[in-house]
C-alpha cells in the first residue's frame, strides 16, 4: 500500500476528507476485511484501547457494526444507549460529554438525531468522536462503505453515474454520498418529489432531476432511501402508496439503467415503498455486501484514528 | 447634581442643528448650554480634540431578561452595558417573565432603572395580555406607568385582526406597535437560513418569505388604519423592498435593522456555533448588501441591537436546540462605524440611524445637542484600535459571535443628564 499521511482526529463530515484520504480508507478496509473471514475473528491491533459507542437515537445495525468492528481488533467496546427523550430531562450532551471524558476513552462514536451534535462534542472530549449518523447531516461510515461497495463491484468510481432516489432533503446517507462520490470523480444525480429535494445541491456536488427517469437512465448505481413515516405526518407527501407508484424504483424503472446497473440501499427498506422486494432480493441488489463493507470500513476508520501510532 | 461638563476640541456632530465642526459644549444642570465668556469654576474640562461629540445613542430594541431571567442580564446590568457601547438610552423588550403586560411590570422596570447607573430605560408593553396573542394588553395604564411603545417582540402578532387593533388602540396614547414579522408556519423548528448552507449542515431552514409575509401582512394593516407601526430586525433584501415601497406610498410605517444583518452572512454557523443562531436568521450576501442599501436610502430608520442576552445553558447545546439571539449593546457602535468606512453611510447618517431616528420613533426626547436638550451625550473615539475579548464584556452573557474581532472607533465617555456614566478615556 503507498504510504498516505491520514491526518485526522475525528471523523465529523466527509468533507473534511481528501479524494487521496477516501481511497486511503477504503484502500485500508480492504487489507482489513479478510480477517472477518478467518475462523478467529481477532486481530489484537486496538488491544487497550477503550471505545464508546454513544447512541442517543435507536440502531440495530451501524451499533452492532461498530461493535464487531472494534472487537474484532480487540479494543474494549461499552454501548450506551440514551433515548432522545431521557436526554432531554436529563444532562446535557456537553455534561455527558465531560463524565465520558473523566473515564479516558480513546473514541466516542455518537449517533444523535440533532445535526452538528458530534461537533459539540468533539469541542468538549479529548477522545476522537466519529459521527455514526447526526440528524440531517451526515454519516459518513455509511458513504466510505457505499463506495467501497462501488469499487468492489464497478473496479472504479470516476466516471460512473450514481442515482440516488428518495428523501435527499432530509436524509445523511445522501449527504455524505453525494459529497464522497462527487469528491471520488463520480456524477451524482439525484431525485425525488419536489418537497423532499433541498436546495443547494449543486453547491453539495449533485444534480437535481424532478423526473426519476432522467436520474435514472444510464446510471451504473441507483440508491433508494428509506421514506420515513414521520415524513408523512409533515406535508411533504401524500401516502406511501403514491411514493411507491411515482419514486419507488421497479422492474419498469430499473431498466432504463445500465444493463449492469447495481442497487443500493441503506437499510432498513420499506419494502415495496421505496423498492419493489423483488428488486430488494434480486441479482443486481448489492444490499448484504454493503453491511459486510460495513464492518471493514469501520475497523479502518478505529484504525486509522486509534491505531496507527502504534 | 454633578459638576458641569466643558467638553473640548471635539467634532460635534449634531444634525439636527446642523452642526458638524470643531468647537466646545458645556454641560451643565443637565443640559446643553450655550458658552458664555467662561465656563463656571468647579467646571470639569475634557479635551476630546480628536473624538466625536454626538447626541446620546439610543437603542430601541433590547431584553433586559429582568424580571425572570436575572442570571443572563439585569436591568442594572444591562445599563452597564448599554453605556459602555455608548447608548444612553435604550427601550426594552416585554418579553420577560411575567411578561410587561401591565402597569405594575412597567413601574418595576422604571423603578429598577431609577436605582441604577447607566443608560436610561424606556420599557415596551406588551401588546397583548401575557404576549399571547388573545387580547389587548392595558395599554394605557402601561402608558401612563412609563411605557413607550408596545411589542410582542419574540413572537409575531398572528391574528389579524388583533394587529388592526392594537394599531388603532395604540394611537389613542401615541404610541408606535413595533412588530416582530414571523409567519410561523414556514419559520417553525428552523435554525437558520433555508439554503445551500442549511442543506450542507442538516439544518432546518427559515425561508425569507416567514419575514416577508408579516412584513407584508403588517405593511397593508399599517396602511388600512393609517396608524404607527415599527418593524424590527428586518433581515431580508425582499422585506426592505416592501418597506420601500410602502414607505413611498405614504405609509406611517419606520423599520430597523440590527448590525449582525448588516455585518454578518448565514455563513457565519460555520461549524454549529450557536452564537451564530438568531431569529431571523443570518441571511445570504445578497440580503446583507439590501440591508445596507436601506440604511443608506432612508428605507430603514434605525440601528437596533436586539441584544438578547443567553448564557451556556442556552448556547452550549445542540445547534437546533439552542436559543436565539446574541448580545449587541458593546458591538453596535463599532459595527456601524465599519459602515462609515466602508462607505456605506456618513458620521451624519450614523447619528440619524442612532439617536435621532430611534428617538422619534419611541417618541422621546434626544437625538439634539441644541441649547436646552437634555444633556445625553455620546463621546467617539473613531480612531481607536481594540479587540472585542470576552473578559471585557459588560454584559452578564457572553453570547457574541463578534469575540476576537479587531475594531477601529469606540465610544470612550456616556453622559446621560449631564452626568458621565461610562468613561474609558
Amino acid at each position: 500500500m503507498e504510504q498516505h499521511h491520514f491526518e485526522h482526529k475525528h471523523i465529523l463530515s466527509l468533507d473534511d476528507f481528501s479524494a487521496a484520504d477516501i481511497e486511503y480508507i477504503i484502500q485500508t478496509a480492504a487489507s482489513l476485511k479478510e480477517i472477518s473471514s478467518r475462523s478467529i475473528k481477532k486481530v489484537p491491533t486496538l488491544r487497550g484501547k477503550t471505545i464508546i459507542n454513544l447512541f442517543f437515537e435507536p440502531s440495530t445495525r451501524t451499533r452492532l457494526s461498530f461493535e464487531i468492528a472494534a472487537k474484532r481488533m480487540s479494543a474494549d467496546t461499552f454501548n450506551i444507549s440514551m433515548s432522545t427523550s431521557s436526554a432531554v430531562k436529563g444532562e446535557s450532551l456537553v455534561d455527558t460529554a465531560r463524565n465520558l471524558q473523566a473515564m479516558q476513552p480513546d473514541a466516542i462514536i455518537i449517533r444523535h438525531a440533532q445535526s452538528g451534535a458530534p461537533y459539540l462534542l468533539s469541542r468538549h472530549v479529548s477522545a476522537s468522536i466519529l459521527n455514526a449518523g447526526d440528524g440531517t447531516h451526515e454519516h459518513p461510515s455509511q458513504a466510505l462503505l457505499d463506495m467501497m461497495t462501488v469499487l468492489d463491484k464497478k473496479g472504479r468510481i470516476a466516471g460512473l453515474k450514481i442515482a440516488i432516489i428518495g428523501d435527499i432533503a432530509h436524509s445523511r446517507v445522501a449527504h455524505s454520498d453525494i459529497i464522497g462520490f462527487s469528491k471520488m470523480g463520480a456524477e451524482v444525480h439525484v431525485s425525488g418529489p419536489a418537497t423532499m429535494m433541498p436546495e443547494g445541491l449543486s453547491e453539495l456536488g449533485a444534480v437535481g432531476h424532478l423526473n426519476i427517469r432522467e436520474a435514472v437512465r444510464d446510471a451504473d448505481v441507483v440508491m433508494t432511501l428509506r421514506i420515513q413515516r414521520e415524513r408523512l405526518q409533515e406535508p411533504l407527501l401524500p401516502t406511501a402508496r403514491e411514493y411507491a407508484d411515482f419514486f419507488g424504483i421497479n422492474n419498469e424503472i430499473i431498466k432504463l439503467a445500465r444493463p449492469d446497473a447495481i442497487i443500493m440501499h441503506p437499510g432498513p427498506i420499506n419494502r415495496g415503498v421505496e423498492l419493489s422486494p423483488d428488486l430488494a432480493d434480486g441479482k443486481r441488489s448489492v444490499i448484504l455486501d454493503q453491511v459486510s463493507n460495513g464492518v471493514a470500513v469501520r475497523m479502518a476508520l478505529l484504525y486509522l484514528l486509534l491505531g496507527g501510532g502504534d | 447634581m454633578s459638576r458641569p461638563l466643558f467638553l473640548k476640541n471635539g467634532r460635534i456632530i449634531d444634525p439636527a442643528s446642523n452642526i458638524d465642526r470643531v468647537g466646545d459644549l458645556l454641560v451643565a444642570a443637565g443640559k446643553c448650554q450655550t458658552l458664555v465668556e467662561s465656563p463656571p469654576a468647579d467646571t470639569v474640562e475634557i479635551d476630546l480634540t480628536g473624538k466625536w461629540v454626538l447626541p446620546g445613542l439610543i437603542d430601541i430594541h433590547v431584553h433586559l431578561r429582568e424580571p425572570g431571567e436575572e442570571y443572563k442580564e439585569t436591568i442594572a446590568s444591562g445599563m452597564a452595558a448599554a453605556a459602555a457601547g455608548g447608548f444612553s438610552a435604550v427601550a426594552c423588550m416585554p418579553n420577560t417573565n411575567p411578561p410587561l403586560d401591565s402597569e405594575s411590570a412597567i413601574a418595576f422596570v422604571c423603578e429598577r432603572a431609577r436605582l441604577a447607573k447607566g443608560a436610561r430605560v424606556y420599557p415596551v408593553g406588551a401588546i397583548s395580555r401575557g404576549s399571547e396573542g388573545q387580547e389587548l394588553a392595558d395599554m394605557g395604564e402601561m402608558r401612563r406607568a412609563g411605557a413607550v411603545a408596545f411589542s410582542d417582540d419574540g413572537h409575531p402578532v398572528a391574528d389579524s385582526q388583533l394587529m388592526r387593533r392594537a394599531l388603532e388602540y395604540a394611537s389613542n396614547y401615541n404610541c408606535p406597535v413595533i412588530s416582530h414579522s414571523e409567519e410561523l408556519s414556514l419559520s417553525r423548528n428552523g435554525a437558520m437560513n433555508e439554503g445551500a448552507f442549511a442543506t450542507r449542515l442538516g439544518l432546518r431552514g427559515i425561508p425569507g418569505a416567514a419575514e416577508e409575509i408579516m412584513v407584508y401582512s403588517d405593511l397593508a394593516l399599517a396602511a388600512y388604519t393609517g396608524q404607527r407601526l415599527h418593524l424590527a430586525h428586518i433581515s431580508t433584501a425582499e422585506s426592505v423592498g416592501l418597506i420601500r415601497r410602502a414607505k413611498a406610498a405614504g405609509c406611517p410605517v419606520t423599520a430597523e435593522t440590527t448590525p449582525h444583518y448588516f455585518s454578518l452572512t448565514e455563513e457565519a454557523v460555520g461549524s454549529y456555533d450557536t452564537n451564530a443562531k438568531m431569529n431571523p436568521p443570518l441571511r445570504t450576501a445578497a440580503d446583507v448588501e439590501a440591508v445596507k442599501e436601506g440604511l443608506r436610502d432612508g428605507t430603514l430608520d434605525a440601528i437596533a441591537t436586539d441584544h438578547a442576552p443567553h448564557s451556556e445553558l442556552e448556547k452550549e447545546v445542540e445547534f437546533a436546540q439552542a436559543a436565539n439571539g446574541i448580545i449587541g449593546l458593546e458591538t453596535s457602535l463599532p459595527l456601524a462605524l465599519c459602515l462609515i468606512r466602508e462607505g456605506v453611510i456618513d458620521a451624519r447618517r450614523l447619528v440619524e440611524l442612532m439617536s435621532i431616528n430611534p428617538a422619534r420613533i419611541i417618541g422621546v426626547e434626544g437625538g439634539s445637542l441644541a441649547v436646552g436638550q437634555r444633556a445625553d451625550i455620546t463621546v467617539v473615539d473613531p480612531a481607536l484600535n481594540f479587540c472585542y475579548e470576552r473578559r471585557n464584556i459588560v454584559s452578564k452573557s457572553k453570547n457574541s459571535p463578534f469575540i476576537g474581532r479587531h475594531f477601529t472607533g469606540r465610544a470612550v465617555l456616556t453622559i446621560v443628564d449631564g452626568e458621565i456614566v461610562y468613561d474609558a478615556r
